[in-house]
């Protein structure tokens, strides 16, 4: 539905290296995530699909049309929803819905079905206006705009950012119902947790694809045994754990700390290395309440794993 | 089509929900008018004037009379000499003399016939104006008179000569200025922004990935500021009849014509601003410096062009108000018809096809 070959694009006259020889496949149908961390060149990715933005090499396709030379055909197939709030503040969530489909000629009425799900949520508040509604509600409008042309494929740049975690959730629970529909969806997200609601993802840092799998795929290419490791003092913790001769990385995730040891599983067995050796290690400064477990890596786990390779 | 009204009725929403802007766009015009109105030729009174009669006799002294009577003179009659007056006039202890030669009454009886000296310090044009019409409203009345009571034909001619200014430069030119100015301002700054904030607000992105065509963008975006400007162009011209007794004296339908297409061209020139810019300040900078002081400077309506350097001269041409300018003074003031404004018009619908087509041309159907 989408395929991607070698793109590259830079700003200010090949200063900025937005994207580098990106190439990427999104099928029919699925739910396609672009992970990665803010100007990693998600937004230039989507831009370049929505034929915003020429890429300075290689081309692209979406539904079959070169995003250059059909770019026409592909403004009429596609629902676009930019990582800002690119709505009419100063219109309501009816006017702004209105227009919308207007301008892709259509109708709400004609296309109620496929938003319904989501409006019925915002209609009560159809005569507010865009500006004074909360960030999920503004999100869920952006969505309904996108959407109402029921379009082939849909671009999602960062649609939750800044949205609340309840509405977050929700949010991925339309998309999974549009995927339902057949719509073939790219979205993008900073949020590693939120990379398991896609069928497939992609890890992008510094303009680069890192890899390309489905969540389960992508942590199963996880090459050591991960261990959280936990102590009510974090910060002398995270101190200690760093200083340990046999640590290999160790990074905070939320009160934890995920910690992988040198030598991969072979090394955790070593008397004086691995889990065994750094809980021992801890006790001798102080620190008697480690807890510690073996735990699966998570996709953050992995994005970090393979940000250091 | 459908999506072209759409387009349009949204553009007109965003215009009524800012009520400051709304305020400021429909204020300008009355603030414009009653300024220079108010300030400039309001009615005067109690003018310091200078009588001097060379004659003294009967007619004088009942033409005096009347003068003294209307209250809009301050009278002195100590000045006696040329000299004298001179030096009031440049003092600006008088703004207007009144000479009576010698003989007067005597070639009034006569000849039919008798000259009277009006002299008025027209370094301020409205007031040099109005004062002389006083005075010669009063000896118009004293005509009459003199017409009913007379056996044979009497006339009294009196002579204006306007000191330092005489071709009385600024009166009437003003409300031209002002509705060029205005129709300028509202339409480029209006016009600069509307496109720039869509760009601002990331809502062009959206536009530009849909089925919608950059003309009916562009068509939208000028709609309603089209209309404000006619509104305008309406206040303008019902307040200066009505309150500084300029009414349209030429066609209405070839006056109104003539702004709708000024008014295209302000549009243009926004509209070329609005692509070019990238934020809305930049717009309405560029629109206000760049419009702004060569409207009020260039137009003419503030300083004569003809006696500017020929640099200035020849920039002059290219400021579409100073030919819209010249096409409302005609056409209002002096109630010319087509054929002594079609240079003018030709001019202003040239620029503004340049203009357009260079816009549509720039406008981006991508980002950068």
């Amino acid at each position: 539905m989408i395929t991607i070959d070698k793109l590259t694009k830079t700003y200010n006259k090949g200063q900025v290296l937005a994207i580098k020889d990106v190439s990427l496949e999104v099928k029919r149908g699925e739910l396609f995530g672009l992970i990665g961390p803010d100007g990693a060149g998600k937004t230039t990715i989507f831009r370049i699909l929505t034929t915003l933005l020429l890429a300075d090499k290689g081309t692209a396709t979406v539904n079959g049309c070169d995003v250059v030379k059909d770019y026409v055909k592909i403004r009429n197939n596609v629902g676009y929803m930019p990582g800002r709030f690119s709505l009419y503040q100063d219109l309501t969530i009816e006017e702004n819905l209105n227009f919308f489909a207007t301008v892709f000629g259509t109708s709400i009425r004609e296309n109620y079905d496929l938003i319904k799900d989501i409006y019925i949520q915002i209609e009560p508040f159809k005569d507010r206006r865009a500006g004074k509604l909360s960030g999920g509600m503004k999100q869920k409008l952006a969505l309904c705009c996108a959407l109402i042309h029921k379009p082939a494929v849909l671009f999602l740049d960062e649609p939750t950012t800044g949205v609340d975690v309840v509405s977050r959730k929700e949010f991925w629970e339309m998309l999974a119902r549009l995927k339902a529909e057949g719509i073939t969806i790219m979205v993008s997200t900073p949020y590693m947790d939120e990379a398991n609601r896609c069928d497939r993802i992609a890890l992008i840092q510094k303009g680069q694809i890192l890899s390309v799998d489905t969540p389960a795929g992508i942590v199963g290419q996880f090459p050591v045994d991960l261990y959280a490791v936990h102590s009510a003092n974090t910060h002398k913790l995270l101190r200690e754990v760093r200083n340990y001769p046999g640590t290999d990385s160790c990074f905070a995730f939320g009160d934890a700390l995920h910690v992988t040891f040198k030598g991969g599983a072979a090394g955790a067995h070593e008397a004086g290395a691995g889990p065994a050796g750094l809980t021992n290690y801890l006790r001798e400064r102080g620190l008697a309440d480690v807890g510690m477990e073996k735990i699966p890596p998570g996709v953050e786990d992995c994005f970090i794993q393979l940000l250091k390779s | 089509m459908r999506q072209l009204l759409i387009f349009i009725r949204k553009e007109f929403l965003h215009v009524f929900r800012d009520r400051k802007t709304l305020l400021m766009l429909f204020g300008l015009p009355i603030a414009q008018i009653v300024l220079f109105g108010f300030a400039l030729s309001n009615e005067i009174k109690d003018s310091r004037i200078a009588l001097v009669d060379y004659s003294k006799d009967a007619v004088t002294a009942k033409l005096i009379g009347k003068i003294e009577a209307s209250h809009y003179f301050d009278i002195q009659r100590t000045l006696a000499s040329g000299e004298q007056l001179n030096a009031a006039f440049k003092r600006g202890d008088i703004k207007m003399a009144v000479i009576f030669p010698q003989n007067f009454g005597d070639d009034l009886i006569h000849t039919g016939k008798a000259t009277l000296q009006v002299v008025a310090d027209a370094s301020d044009p409205n007031q040099a104006t109005t004062i002389t019409n006083y005075l010669e409203s009063i000896v118009t009345d004293f005509n009459g008179e003199l017409a009913q009571d007379a056996q044979q034909p009497m006339q009294i001619l009196p002579q204006m000569q306007m000191l330092y200014n005489p071709e009385l430069r600024g009166a009437p030119n003003f409300v031209p200025g002002v509705m060029a100015l205005v129709l300028m301002l509202v339409c480029t700054m209006m016009t600069s922004v509307a496109i720039v904030r869509e760009k601002e607000l990331g809502t062009m992105e959206i536009l530009l990935v849909s089925p919608f065509k950059p003309i009916y963008i562009v068509i939208a975006k000028l709609a309603p500021n089209l209309l404000i400007s006619i509104v305008n162009l309406f206040i303008i011209l019902v307040l200066s009849d009505i309150f500084l007794d300029l009414p349209v004296k030429g066609s209405m339908l070839l006056l109104l014509f003539c702004s709708i297409l000024f008014i295209m061209t302000s549009l243009s020139i926004g509209l070329l601003l609005s692509i070019n810019a990238k934020t809305q300040q930049a717009a309405m900078m560029g629109s206000l410096m760049g419009m702004m002081l060569p409207t009020m400077l260039l137009t003419g309506f503030l300083f004569p062009i003809e006696n500017m350097p020929l640099f200035l001269r020849v920039l002059s041409n290219l400021v579409p108000s100073r030919w819209y300018f010249i096409i409302v003074k005609r056409v209002m003031l002096k109630g010319l018809g087509f054929g002594a404004v079609w240079k003018e018009t030709s001019i202003l619908a040239g620029m503004t096809l340049f203009l357009f087509a260079i816009s549509l041309r720039n406008f981006k159907i991508r980002l950068q």
